[in-house]
């Protein structure tokens, strides 16, 4: 997976850090990575600038991942970019809730390299 | 399927909630930091400067705290970032944070029923020990006593 502009959102920096490198562990070579610490910061980065890839948290300060998910498609440059929630929430309600919202993918805290792999890798082809 | 309120109310004191907690606390810091928690029969209570709760609520209510050593947490900020950290940094509360908020989502999905009916605070964390905490929980705390990289650590659930 080459040259990808990918946008992280969590309100932990750690977090935000550690996706990152799962990410470049999973073999996606990120040309560009966005941080935001919550939905409202990360609808104004998008603002500004486009990105290939959404990665979200869902439990955060201002603006929750849901509400996030609920307004990209009416945001510069959110149309059509496919978002993997990256979340403590696991219950099915919060996975069909964010599938339904338009999310794409749903990876559970705590995680491993290989899952955001099984999760981001089909996203990005296109495939999930 | 279990709903909230069978769960809640089957024990009182939730005493087989610990191996949930404990299998929880385990599987955060194994996926996470790479890192193998052991159990310990008694700690020390003094020692602990560092604590990060996050708060339920809805069908079950209370909070979950985690408290060790800035040392250790500046150790468990290492083995997250892989990269070494200074222990009063806001780094290594953050990475303290995230801990305590993965232990409690991962131990609020495994027990049955309350993956719904429950949601977490975002968490909060106090360095220093000398401070206390009132809660208006019902019960004794259940209290689970770990070590990580032989330090000590405590995690210990409030039923509202």
């Amino acid at each position: 997976m080459n040259d990808i502009r990918a946008l992280i959102i969590d309100d932990s920096s750690v977090m935000r850090k550690i996706v990152e490198r799962s990410l470049r562990q999973a073999g996606v070579n990120l040309t560009q990575v966005l941080e935001a610490g919550n939905g409202a910061e990360a609808l104004g980065v998008l603002q500004e600038s486009k990105v290939d890839l959404i990665l979200c948290d869902i439990n955060m300060p201002v603006m929750d991942g849901l509400e996030f998910v609920k307004q990209l498609s009416g945001v510069e440059n959110g149309k059509g970019v496919p978002v993997v929630m990256i979340t403590t929430e696991g219950s099915e309600t919060h996975v069909v809730q964010a599938l339904s919202a338009g999310a794409r993918g749903y990876i559970r805290k705590p995680f491993t390299p290989d899952q955001v792999k099984e999760h981001v890798i089909p996203v990005l082809a296109g495939k999930s | 399927m279990k709903s909230a309120k069978d769960v809640l109310s089957r024990s009182k004191d939730h005493e087989d909630w610990i191996p949930l907690l404990e299998l929880s606390a385990k599987e955060v810091f194994e996926l996470m930091l790479g890192s193998k928690l052991d159990t310990a029969s008694e700690i020390a209570p003094n020692g602990f400067d560092i604590a990060a709760m996050v708060g339920l609520a809805g069908q079950l209510c209370g909070i979950l705290t985690v408290r060790a050593s800035r040392e250790s947490a500046a150790r468990m900020a290492f083995k997250m970032l892989g990269a070494e950290t200074e222990k009063d940094s806001q780094e290594v509360a953050d990475a303290f944070g995230e801990i305590c908020n993965m232990v409690a989502g991962n131990f609020k999905n495994k027990v049955s029923g309350l993956g719904d009916g429950c949601m977490l605070s975002v968490p909060t964390v106090i360095t220093g020990s000398d401070y206390s905490v009132r809660s208006l929980a019902g019960s004794p705390p259940l209290e689970l006593r770990l070590q990580f990289e032989s330090l000590p650590m405590l995690i210990s659930l409030e039923i509202g």
